[in-house]
């Protein structure tokens, strides 16, 4: 018998294609997409884009406004304020997605844990109360107060501060998807825990976290460059944008541009990242998506 | 009533003593020695040692948090490093400019968040509705310090129409602390505005879909009376509870629109303790500004019942 070759047409997911609908019904989810792809490009051809050394000094050409030699100016010290911006890109991606990741890992094994035993999830949803009750910018000050300064300390300290929120988020999905029938068939075959909650309930957790995900590299990146203003950031010899912005504050009245190129970089990642998660919540969530 | 007003009293003890717990044990969890690292890079043995002693690390961890929580009780939060003053003082000198922001900052943020909701929620699709769904997405996007500085470039430095910065308190005449309070004002409240104007307009637009807001438009009551007594007194509950949720933002927001605006407040404080890495104070002002999160939040639940009489307690 010949084989008969049915060519069947390559069908998308449901999952790919609800993903393609909303990104067609939101452009302004695209447009993040694009302005986070190419503030990545920036971070890793950093030195290959017109920039200098962004921590050579140069007093002679101190507070040259912006211009054909210096893009963006330089700074009090003389530095290439382009090159300073340019170079920053990389500390804010890295602080984002390094917390972003360590943050979801950590927060959903402590929730996929507390969610399932009864026992643990009285305690561990007071102590989560009680960590959410401390203002997060607060906390991380205290928590950077007390070490040295550094990029590791830093994320560190603002992981911290965004764990009790993936938690909650996972506990309150492993609370509904614990009595479904088939994590109940699994119980009833003897399926031991470690396997329940990895086979049959974490894959049902990963939509939800993904965007979650992506709002707490947002909200990591505003920390990171709060903590960096207010001197409990990334140490002065990385340049970071809420370095520079700190570095300029005194400037505010003579040199304002100094002030306002990170601001714009840093408002316009977080804006790309933000619109990113809105576009993914949608295409996940559709009867929220009418309402937001 | 009563009874549950000291129910919900007690249930914060918990949660306040988590705070008090992890605050408290940050110096003992954190790595490396914080007495070393409080004192700095020249300090000499005697200095780490008188430190460490201050601090009390000399001592058991239970001794020592026994003591600490005993003099908390008792509204002690410990004695600055560097000024040698009590915590306690150094936060009643400052805690005024702060209270003034916050409530200045709160009354233009719900002023005009809430109205912005509604008439979004009222025109679905409209021009208002897209300008507020617009400006919460930059409200979330946007730092508040990035804010400060547009604000000062353009009023202040640009157009000379506000000062740049500093704080007059209201005992110098109330043209002169509103001048100051303007942008600090706006500056820290666009993030809390956004949250707000969100939540009001999701709620209004669940709210407007329900059937007792058809019947009260069919009998012909104006749309106003509608939108107000019928719609939003009924959305309440989850715009009340986003205006709690928000202070969270408003504390974090503080420390450092305060250091933009020089504005002598308790963010102030905190941040020349980081730069001196005056631990007390640190703990002192997270303790109180936890306290005062958990705090708006209850009176926040207790508020539900005065706009859904149906919750009764």
């Amino acid at each position: 018998m010949a084989a008969v070759a049915i060519d069947l047409p390559k069908t998308a997911s449901p999952t790919a294609l609800r993903f393609k609908d909303a990104l067609r019904r939101h452009p302004t989810a695209i447009a993040g997409a694009v302005v986070l792809l190419l503030m990545v490009l920036v971070a890793i051809a950093a030195p290959w884009l017109g920039t200098t050394d962004p921590l050579a000094l140069a007093p002679i050409k101190r507070l040259r406004p912006p211009g054909a030699e210096y893009w963006f100016g330089t700074d009090m010290l003389g530095r290439d304020v382009y090159s300073r911006v340019l170079y920053g890109t990389r500390v804010s991606l890295t602080v984002g997605l390094a917390v972003a990741v360590l943050a979801t890992v950590v927060g959903l094994a402590v929730g996929l844990v507390t969610g399932y035993l009864r026992w643990l999830d009285a305690i561990m949803m007071r102590v989560m109360d009680g960590l959410m009750s401390i203002p997060s910018v607060l906390l991380a000050i205290a928590l950077i107060s007390l070490t040295t300064a550094s990029l590791k300390n830093v994320i560190v300290a603002i992981t911290i501060t965004e764990i009790p929120r993936v938690v909650r988020l996972v506990r309150s999905l492993v609370l509904t998807l614990r009595e479904q029938p088939y994590v109940e068939a699994a119980v009833a075959s003897g399926t031991r825990l470690p396997a329940i909650l990895l086979r049959h309930i974490l894959p049902n957790t990963m939509a939800p976290l993904l965007v979650q995900a992506t709002y707490i590299c947002a909200s990591a990146m505003i920390t990171e460059a709060i903590l960096s203003f207010i001197g409990a950031g990334t140490p002065p010899n990385i340049p970071s944008w809420g370095n520079i912005m700190a570095e300029a504050r005194s400037l505010i009245q003579v040199a304002g541009t100094i002030l306002l190129f990170p601001g714009i970089f840093l408002s316009l990642t977080v804006l790309s990242v933000n619109l990113l998660g809105d576009g993914m919540r949608d295409a996940l969530d559709p009867r929220l998506a009418r309402r937001m | 009533m009563l009874r549950y007003i000291v129910k919900r009293l007690l249930a914060t003890i918990p949660v306040m003593g988590v705070v008090a717990l992890f605050v408290f044990s940050l110096l003992y969890i954190s790595p490396g020695d914080p007495a070393a690292v409080i004192a700095g890079d020249i300090a000499t043995a005697e200095d780490i040692a008188r430190i460490r002693a201050q601090l009390g690390l000399d001592q058991p961890y239970l001794v020592r948090f026994s003591g600490w929580m005993w003099a908390l009780a008792h509204g002690d939060l410990g004695t600055s490093i560097f000024t040698n003053l009590p915590v306690s003082t150094l936060i009643a000198q400052r805690i005024e400019p702060t209270v003034a922001l916050t409530l200045c900052t709160m009354i233009v943020a719900v002023g005009l968040a809430v109205p912005l909701g509604v008439l979004a929620a009222a025109r679905a699709g409209g021009f208002i509705d897209r300008a507020v769904m617009a400006i919460s997405v930059l409200g979330f996007s946007v730092p508040v310090f990035v804010i400060a500085y547009g604000l000062i470039l353009l009023f202040a430095v640009q157009f000379d129409w506000l000062p740049v910065q500093g704080y007059r308190n209201l005992g110098e005449g109330f043209g002169p602390f509103i001048r100051h309070m303007i942008l600090p004002s706006v500056a820290l409240g666009i993030v809390y505005m956004a949250l707000i104007a969100r939540i009001t307009r999701a709620t209004m637009l669940d709210v407007l879909a329900q059937d007792y807001v058809r019947t009260a438009t069919a009998k012909g009551l104006a749309p106003g009376t509608v939108l107000m007594r019928h719609a939003l007194k009924n959305a309440a509950v989850p715009i009340v509870t986003i205006i709690g949720i928000g202070v969270a933002l408003l504390i974090g927001g503080v420390v450092v629109t305060e250091t933009v605006f020089a504005i002598p407040g308790l963010g102030r404080l905190t941040v020349d303790a980081i730069l001196r890495r005056d631990y007390p104070i640190i703990q002192g002002v997270t303790l109180l500004f936890s306290a005062a999160y958990v705090l708006v939040n209850l009176v926040v639940d207790l508020s539900y019942s005065l706009f859904d009489p149906r919750i009764r307690y």
